[in-house]
């Protein structure tokens, strides 16, 4: 039985170390083909859209970002619940590792969404229920980064801020059903782009995109928490012995 | 359970007596916030009606959040902090009965004071009532969810703009259902549904902001 396979042993930042470091070669890798597939779907094989033109095709973008962002916010809380439930140390590295992506995906979507409602809209920015709750999303990014990054001690750091998910993932749905009955003006021109009003290419050069960016996120953040490891685990001896074996590489 | 609440509400509030001069200057401070825009925006009073209830509310999450660091950092500071977390009474009734002597030190005044600057904006009489009883129910969870920004960034350096990073996303809610009660009053249609919404925020965060800040006061202690 010794010999099973044990998934509790990454756990440890020593053996999830070299883990990630095999793993992210073939992330990067994938998101590169499922990028290239869906930009090419995307951009060459879809046909214009009758209504939209050739402006419709900042989708391919847009969305993809979009639900990262969302779900980055929740694997997160996710990674903040056990870490603050079974108290381990990697959970809070990944959560300060997913925490820049996703608030630069949430950025990209404002930002695609900006230039996409200028042309279709006729204005850059609308106060409609969407784009106010993804701009709270940003601001929650931004409040956790700006707190974990004001606490020195890196176990309070992980635990403040894993409360911080926590309370914020309980506060979305709210913020987004106040903003929506807030303001239902605009709701419909945001969504009136329901699957069956779209051509299948166009989908699925959509959820290549969305697979790129989440094979993206992924390598990133993997690449992300290893160098928060290094940095936090300085002391240990395994990390001595991995910079030593790095310098000899070099030399 | 409503000994331990009754005892920190009646410390806290003895405390802030001898302090008076800080629930004044929060008081103040939302009276001149709301005053300044009036001069900003020119004296219209219709454009003033209409905008009376968005700036009455934001000043008032303001003033709120301006006296939130000094609701754990001077126990913290004198060491009554550990002594409250070590006392064999749950942390979280202890925080309950803090988040309630400071909604009675600032949110009370700013409910209490609204209608006479609803009353610079030209707004009628059933909209004052509205808006008042608005800000008496919205500000309970102001101060509630408040505490859990106050318990996180406890003894942090720039806490205060740390403090208004992490709050004002999650006040959202309340500024939205607390103006638009008053919005709906206006344009006739009843805020009763808005005030339900508020009533329900604030239950829920008198609910669940203590033990949540509880759990941040003892992350923060450690």
């Amino acid at each position: 039985m010794k010999d099973r396979f044990n998934l509790y042993r990454f756990a440890s930042p020593a053996t999830f170390y070299p883990l990630a470091g095999t793993l992210i070669p073939w992330f990067v890798a994938l998101s590169v083909v499922f990028g290239l597939a869906g930009l090419w779907l995307g951009m060459l094989v879809a046909p214009t859209d009758f209504q939209q033109g050739e402006g419709y095709r900042i989708i391919f973008i847009h969305v993809p970002a979009s639900w990262m962002s969302m779900f980055i916010y929740l694997i997160m809380a996710g990674w903040a619940a056990i870490g603050l439930a079974f108290n381990t140390r990697l959970s809070g590295m990944m959560a300060q590792a997913l925490a820049p992506t996703g608030a630069l995906m949430a950025f990209l979507s404002l930002w695609t969404g900006a230039l996409w409602g200028k042309p279709m809209w006729g204005a850059w920015w609308v106060w409609d229920a969407r784009l106010t709750s993804e701009l709270i999303l940003l601001f929650l990014y931004i409040g956790y980064m700006a707190l974990t990054a004001a606490i020195d001690d890196a176990k309070r750091a992980d635990k403040a801020g894993g409360l911080l998910l926590l309370v914020g993932v309980v506060n979305i749905p709210i913020i987004y059903f106040s903003v929506k009955w807030w303001n239902t003006l605009h709701q419909g021109s945001s969504v009136n782009l329901t699957k069956s009003s779209m051509a299948e290419t166009m989908l699925w050069g959509m959820l290549l995109m969305a697979m790129c960016f989440w094979m993206y996120s992924i390598a990133i953040a993997l690449m992300r928490v290893r160098t928060i490891m290094l940095e936090r685990e300085r002391h240990t001896d395994w990390v001595k012995a991995e910079l030593l074996g790095k310098a000899g590489e070099g030399k | 359970m409503f000994k331990i609440i009754s005892a920190v509400i009646g410390r806290d509030l003895k405390l802030a007596m001898r302090r008076q001069a800080d629930i004044v200057s929060a008081l103040f401070f939302f009276v001149i916030v709301v005053s300044l825009f009036p001069l900003g925006i020119g004296p219209e009073p219709d454009l003033l009606r209409k905008l009376a209830p968005g700036v009455l509310w934001v000043a008032a999450l303001l003033a709120t959040m301006l006296s939130l660091p000094r609701l754990f950092a001077d126990d913290h500071r004198d060491g009554t902090l550990e002594q409250l977390a070590l006392a064999p009474h749950p942390l979280g009734l202890v925080v309950t009965g803090k988040v309630i002597a400071h909604w009675l030190v600032s949110g009370l005044p700013l409910a209490l004071i609204a209608p006479v600057l609803g009353i610079q904006f030209d707004l009628s009489a059933d909209a004052l009532v509205v808006l008042t009883f608005a800000i008496l129910l919205g500000t309970p969870a102001l101060s509630g969810i408040g505490a859990i920004g106050a318990a996180l960034t406890l003894g942090l350096r720039g806490g205060g703009i740390l403090l208004s990073l992490l709050v004002l996303p999650l006040y959202i809610p309340v500024l939205i259902f607390g103006a638009g009660a008053v919005d709906a009053t206006v344009a006739g249609l009843g805020g009763e549904g808005h005030l339900s919404l508020l009533a329900a925020l604030t239950f829920a965060s008198l609910g669940f902001a203590p033990w949540a800040s509880a759990a941040a006061l003892k992350i923060a202690l450690e």
